[in-house]
């Protein structure tokens, strides 16, 4: 039987065996020649964004994935004049909205968010982001990169740089990667490392050295994959100054990064990322974009049944 | 029981006997139960007795006091091989052991603030049992673990 995802939520990633995954990853290569000439293969179909806090970038992707393939859009995003702000709770909308759409698009600021969504709909939910806690599409994708930068995942050491504490996407992303045979590196400060309870979640599947020197990994990696420390964090302004020079990346930095090592990053970037590594060859990062489109254009399809 | 210890500890005449507590867990079952000794009623507690069983174990006795399932189920949180012995004219009336389920539904809540289950929404709090010892459940909803010490924090006060 072909693999499909046929009715399926897609809440976390943890949901999915490393098989499941590597057949995602495996199909999403046939969508590339859709995302240039269009589709029609989910005319007649609608999908709702519920987007309870906003998120431009995630919208506008899964957005663009559907219309690719022939479908409509509904949604919303904010609370801003919607029922939620008059109090709804998101069980109701949720009951409410899926009598006029064949999937949602759920994104939350609490965790847990889309799981509960999932339980009171009907039709499959997609989480698009549930607090800090899960970033499923966005760990896929990521996924999808490195495989088709690399042609593969086993056997590469891998960097997850900056905000590893409260970043939504590098837990999904670690989890993710922890499914593969791979050398972990986890860079950050002392006070953003990676929460026990993620850490605790992959140590014993794969190798994870945690460090705060990048400049001293950095010729061995063939990832360098870079999130953005935000000032919140910290309680003392100087100590945010001290920390964002240290893992602010530069093309002279990365000069000592292998012509073969790639550098990817979520975005939006602020100034973690110089605009001089855009021109280096090892960029990644809006490439990540293109290949968040074709993820999302499978998913859809799968989940609806069209493939 | 042995004399001396039947000299430590009172026979109660109707009441509650919680046998086979994980030792040194005595103090934070009566906390669970809210028991502060303030109603009158007598209340006696041995901690790190000999058990065959267990090597060592605690007992509480509360007298005029049968549980309720849920206090039951609270109990077997962080006790789970206790046992419940109801006491009627001074003998055992019945004699059931705490059985903590797979799944725990609505006897705590999560301590992640910003988890799903915490907000206005229509359901009941749920979480997996993942480990017993120590004490280990997983929300339903965020994912968010919760030990001992999570667990004890809501039962107090
Ligand atoms: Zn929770």
């Amino acid at each position: 039987m072909p693999f499909s995802l046929a009715g399926r939520d897609i809440i976390s990633i943890k949901d999915f065996k490393r098989e499941e995954i590597d057949e995602i990853l495996r199909l999403t290569d046939a969508f590339e020649p859709l995302a240039d000439r269009g589709s029609d293969m989910l005319k007649g179909k609608i999908m709702a964004t519920l987007f309870f806090e906003p998120s431009t970038r995630t919208k506008l992707s899964f957005e663009s994935a559907m219309h690719r393939l022939g479908g409509e859009v509904i949604g919303f995003a904010g609370s801003m004049g919607t029922s939620v702000e008059k109090g709804e709770n998101l069980a109701d909308t949720v009951r409410v909205v899926e009598n006029y759409a064949d999937v949602l698009v759920v994104r939350h600021p609490l965790e847990g968010a889309a799981r509960l969504a999932a339980e009171f709909a009907s039709v499959p939910v997609i989480n698009a982001g549930s607090g800090a806690e899960e970033h499923p599409t966005q760990a896929l994708l990521d996924l999808y990169t490195i495989r088709r930068e690399l042609g593969r995942i086993d056997g590469l050491k891998v960097a997850l740089v900056g905000d590893l504490r409260y970043g939504r996407t590098v837990h999904s992303l670690a989890y993710a990667l922890s499914l593969y045979d791979i050398k972990l590196y986890l860079v950050s400060p002392e006070i953003l490392r990676m929460r026990k309870e993620v850490l605790a979640g992959i140590r014993g599947r794969v190798d994870v050295v945690e460090t705060e020197d990048l400049a001293g990994i950095l010729p061995e990696l063939d990832v360098v994959y870079v999130t953005r420390i935000q000032k919140e964090r910290f309680a003392d302004p100087a100590e945010y100054e001290e920390v964002k020079g240290s893992y602010r990346l530069t093309s002279a930095m990365l000069s000592r990064l292998k012509p073969t090592g790639i550098v990817m990053h979520p975005l939006p970037r602020v100034d973690e990322v110089d605009y001089d590594v855009d021109r280096i060859p090892q960029a990644r990062y809006f490439k990540q974009v293109r290949y968040g489109l074709l993820v999302r254009m499978f998913l859809l399809a799968s989940v609806l049944g069209a493939i | 029981m042995r004399e001396e210890e039947g000299l430590r500890i009172q026979k109660i005449e109707n009441g509650t006997v919680i046998d086979h507590i994980t030792a040194g867990y005595a103090l934070d079952v009566l906390r669970i139960l809210n028991i502060d000794g303030k109603d009158g009623h007598v209340v006696s507690i041995a901690m790190n007795v000999r058990s065959g069983k267990m090597g060592k174990k605690d007992i509480v006795k509360i007298e005029n006091r049968e549980l309720r399932q849920q206090e039951v189920d609270k109990i077997a949180l962080l006790a789970p091989r206790a046992t419940i012995n109801i006491i009627r004219g001074y003998s055992v009336a019945q004699k059931t052991r705490v059985k903590l389920p797979e799944v725990i539904r609505d006897i705590i809540r999560c301590d992640n603030p910003v988890c799903i289950s915490n907000a206005k929404e229509p359901v009941e709090p749920k979480f997996y049992v993942v480990g017993t010892s120590p004490l280990l459940l997983r929300c339903h909803y965020c994912g968010r673990e919760m030990g001992r010490e999570e667990v004890l924090k809501q039962f107090s006060g």
